[in-house]
């Protein structure tokens, strides 16, 4: 069974996502353990995969018994096989901290809520799994429709923000397509190692150029990267909470994986640093990105707006580590897409259990929260002080490196960026602290009134809440591994 | 704003342009594009598949497994409809009409009175345009033409133009001229709302547990090879009938979902009497 | 100049698609009106099915379907005789793509329509800045 691990990887959340479908006009009950065990399911083939590849190196999977170019393939190596252990804890961790959030928000609806959430996690897998650059396309509008129609399930004016994100999304998807296109009238192939093949030729040539700009600025406009942010702040915020933490830390960590994917095969490190001199001034995009991310988030009175705003600077920091042009940087922005993962969904997790229970993420309705919700603001804090960059949370490891391959590169301005939002992070989320750690402002002056009882989120929500807390600092404190029997492996060996 | 979408407008088509004078001429029968892959799909397609439709078998069998996710492309976006628009429940309205039908004469009922099963009686909304006798008779003519032809263009997929895709738009074609030539309440009658939400994961479900099939029987995903020893027939016949297999599970699932689309959009969502 | 008008005519289906997807691409950032973006954006779309669908033309070619039917199966078939199938292919996938985006895009109008009672982006914003 285990050759068939990457076809499981997409069949299993497909197939239960029709079942989830038929369930929920069926019996509503059902749903839910049905998109549980998928999800186990698919948690499981993806930490196999990745054993399979760091044992025996690149897995290739011919679907359909067509061998590439003629049919499509995956593959899988060092690379994808972190990305779908993420993508894929991620999703699980969040659809049981999100179960008693739907059910609040969505009761009639749940059935059609969880097939939504599956086939997103199906289009983020395939796309990080697919070795054909026209199948990424498809599954990259399987995961932006199924984005559309979660993000507008929010508040009333959610649709509008999704809207704006709809036609930002099809610009960046179609650009894509037509970079694709251009790549398949030179080469006359839609298969990435293909494609690399037939390249090196052609690499003077004005199609290749145009068609690897399309595409960066495509993918780009999906991961929201300075100044193509402006969709993700609102259709972030005014959506549901199990929507936007599913979202939030997956789809636009996929998409710098996409563009990650795109520089290391498709067009290789020696056409995108070397033939081309763009690295200066993306990286200064990206030195931009950072500063007004964290400029703007410091200008937000409302937590849940000032995180998507942390989130427009996160992408910064991987869109500006990738470009680095050397393997320290590289590093970190492919350490950065796991942390980044996983302390965005932290703390969106956090703002979930905050607007079960107090109905608001304003600033003003954050008061006594520490002692209202000791373990939520507990997991708050891990995250925060992974945001900042404290070690040994695991955000102070994929900054280091993204620090040192900036000092290699000779970049300080991105150096300086990074250390400036650090800061800045720091004024944010000790704001934040103190707000939390004060009682609400009482009229009576009385010193007689007990203190608000402990109200914590349902066990349900803790509980993965916890686990994501413990596994920041996990990550950090095994990054050395990570590094150097994973990422080290995803780089090609031509980049130093 | 006008202005800045002119100046990136015109920014990005002097790119494209610059870029384009890279390419190929048109019609060019020496371009990579003709040359590096196509020639394998025209010359082999017979051999393989024995489907003599290059675009089918390309479609259904070489490039199968993209299909795939192109029905699940058109599921997704019956059910984002749905979950958007569909109000389920929701409050009963002040006041509800019924038409006697033979006299003309409308009913005005309050809240709580309902009128008791019959055929002389049909619910109207309150903006109600009486139906022309004309256009309900002959589209009642048309459509079950339509139906026959789009279930040929379903079957014939394999010799000719067409396939799941463009027979399935057709079928659904004939259940929405009915919705736009009565009413929907009609069209609703014909084709249930839960039946048509369960055949669309169903017809999606056919193309995928056909491949999951091959899967189970120890080949490849979509690898269709593998029915031979199901169907009882040589590999080659059996990725035909594979194909076949999925080209009725994508008309099943465009069908539904383009009736699902326009029930939820026409009446937004209140499945009333529609357009 | 004499020699660019020859280059100019022989890649006209490029020009053509340039044009459409331009066109496109205005109406989605100048429009005020949100069905009008929803048109420039189906503009944009058809005019990169124009560019793909036009990849697939070969000079001296016919339809990608085997003149000799289903009996055909041991006459040689020659790749020349027939047009490229796989934009074909490609294509059928983005305009399902396209149907799907479009279909979403309306209902979120719907709601939005359902809430505002407008569709001009500049009232839509100056209702919500009211608040």
């Amino acid at each position: 069974m285990s050759q068939q691990y990457p076809a499981l990887l997409v069949i299993v959340p497909l197939l239960s996502a029709f079942a989830i479908s038929i369930a929920g006009w069926v019996n509503k009950r059902l749903c839910f353990p049905i998109i549980v065990t998928a999800l186990s399911v698919v948690v499981y083939a993806s930490i196999g995969l990745l054993l399979t590849v760091l044992e025996k190196g690149v897995v290739i999977y011919h679907l359909g018994g067509w061998p590439p170019p003629v049919g499509i393939a995956y593959y899988v190596d060092h690379l994808n096989g972190l990305v779908l252990v993420v993508v894929a804890s991620v999703a699980l961790l969040n659809v049981i901290a999100a179960k008693k959030s739907i059910e609040q928000e969505f009761p009639d609806k749940a059935g059609p809520f969880y097939t939504l959430y599956i086939l997103m996690v199906t289009g983020l897998l395939g796309i990080v799994v697919t070795g054909d650059a026209f199948n990424l396309y498809v599954l990259l509008e399987i995961a932006a429709l199924t984005g559309y129609g979660l993000l507008a399930m929010g508040e009333e004016r959610a649709p509008l923000s999704s809207l704006n994100y709809l036609y930002m999304g099809t610009i960046g998807a179609c650009f894509y397509l037509l970079g694709v296109g251009y790549l398949y009238i030179v080469t006359g192939s839609l298969n990435m190692v293909d494609i690399a093949r037939l390249l090196p030729p052609l690499y003077q040539s004005r199609a290749v150029l145009a068609a690897f700009i399309i595409c960066m600025v495509g993918v780009w406009l999906k991961m929201a990267f300075f100044p193509l942010h402006s969709w993700l702040p609102n259709a972030y915020t005014h959506a549901t909470s199990a929507a936007s933490s599913l979202i939030a830390p997956l789809v636009t960590k996929v998409m710098v994986y996409v563009m990650i994917r795109l520089i290391l095969t498709i067009f290789t490190p020696e056409f995108a640093f070397a033939t081309l001199a763009l690295n200066n001034i993306v990286v200064w995009l990206a030195v931009i990105a950072i500063v007004m991310g964290a400029i703007l988030a410091l200008a937000e009175r409302n937590l849940k707006k000032m995180l998507t705003f942390i989130v427009v600077a996160e992408i910064g920091y991987m869109v500006g580590g990738a470009w680095l042009g050397n393997r320290a940087g590289m590093t970190g922005a492919i350490l950065h897409i796991v942390n980044d993962a996983l302390m965005t969904l932290c703390v969106f997790l956090v703002v979930g259990n905050i607007v079960y229970k107090v109905k608001g993420y304003a600033f003003e309705n954050l008061q006594g929260l520490f002692r209202k919700m000791p373990f939520t603001m507990g997991a708050f804090v891990v995250g925060a002080m992974s945001i900042i960059g404290v070690p040994p949370t695991c955000g102070f490891f994929s900054k280091w490196y993204l620090i040192v391959g900036a000092l290699q590169a000779g970049h300080y301005g991105f150096m300086a960026a990074l250390i400036f939002s650090s800061l800045v992070s720091v004024v944010l989320f000790f704001r934040i602290f103190e707000i939390c750690y004060y009682e609400p402002f009482s009229d009576h002056h009385g010193h007689d009134q007990p203190p608000e009882p402990m109200d914590e989120a349902p066990l349900t929500m803790v509980v993965p809440l916890l686990i994501v807390a413990v596994i920041l600092i996990l990550v950090g404190l095994y990054t050395g591994d990570i590094v150097n029997h994973i990422i080290k492996f995803a780089i090609p060996e031509g980049l130093v | 704003m006008k202005i800045i979408g002119l100046i990136i407008t015109i920014i990005t088509g002097a790119f494209l342009v610059y870029a384009a004078a890279d390419f190929p001429a048109w019609a060019d029968p020496n371009s990579p594009a003709s040359t590096y892959l196509s020639p394998y799909f025209i010359e082999n397609s017979m051999k393989d598949t024995s489907v003599p439709n290059f675009v089918t078998s390309l479609l259904a069998d070489y490039r199968g497994f993209d299909t795939m996710f192109e029905t699940t492309v058109i599921f997704t976006a019956g059910l984002v409809c749905f979950i958007l628009l569909r109000i389920s429940g929701g409050k009963e309205p002040e006041t509800s009409h019924y038409r006697h039908v033979l006299t003309g004469v409308t009913v005005t009922l309050k809240k709580g009175h309902k009128i008791p099963e019959s055929e002389d009686f049909e619910r109207i909304d309150d903006l109600w345009t009486p139906p022309d006798l004309i256009i309900k008779t002959g589209c009642r003519l048309m459509i079950p033409f339509i139906q026959l032809f789009g279930l040929y263009v379903i079957a014939h997929g394999h010799s000719s133009p067409g396939g799941g895709f463009q027979g399935g738009v057709i079928l659904g074609a004939s259940i929405i001229l009915l919705a736009i030539s009565h009413d929907l309440r009609t069209a609703l009658e014909k084709m249930r709302e839960k039946v048509v939400a369960i055949l669309c994961p169903i017809g999606v479900s056919i193309y995928a547990g056909t491949g999951a099939l091959c899967l189970l029987l120890g080949v490849n995903f979509l690898d269709y090879s593998a029915l031979a020893s199901v169907l009882h027939v040589d590999p080659i016949a059996a990725r035909s009938h594979g194909i076949f297999m999925v080209e009725i599970g994508v008309g099943i699932a465009v069908m539904t979902t383009m009736i699902w689309i326009y029930n939820n959009i026409s009446s937004a969502g209140k499945y009333n009497q529609g357009l | 100049m004499a020699e660019l008008i020859p280059t100019i005519i022989a890649k006209y289906n490029y020009w053509i698609y340039i044009t459409l997807m331009m066109i496109g691409l205005y109406a989605m950032i100048a429009k005020n009106n949100l069905v009008k973006k929803i048109v420039g954006m189906n503009i944009f779309q058809t005019a990169i099915i124009l560019y793909y669908v036009s990849i697939g033309v070969k000079k001296g070619a016919t339809i990608p379907i085997s003149t000799g039917g289903h009996g055909a199966v041991h006459e040689a078939v020659h790749a020349a005789d027939y047009l490229n199938p796989l934009p074909h292919v490609l294509m059928l996938t983005a305009i399902v793509v396209g149907v799907a985006t479009l279909g979403v895009a309306l209902a979120l109008c719907l709601r939005i329509y359902s809430r505002y009672n407008t569709l001009e982006e500049d009232e839509i914003l100056a209702q919500i800045r009211k608040k």
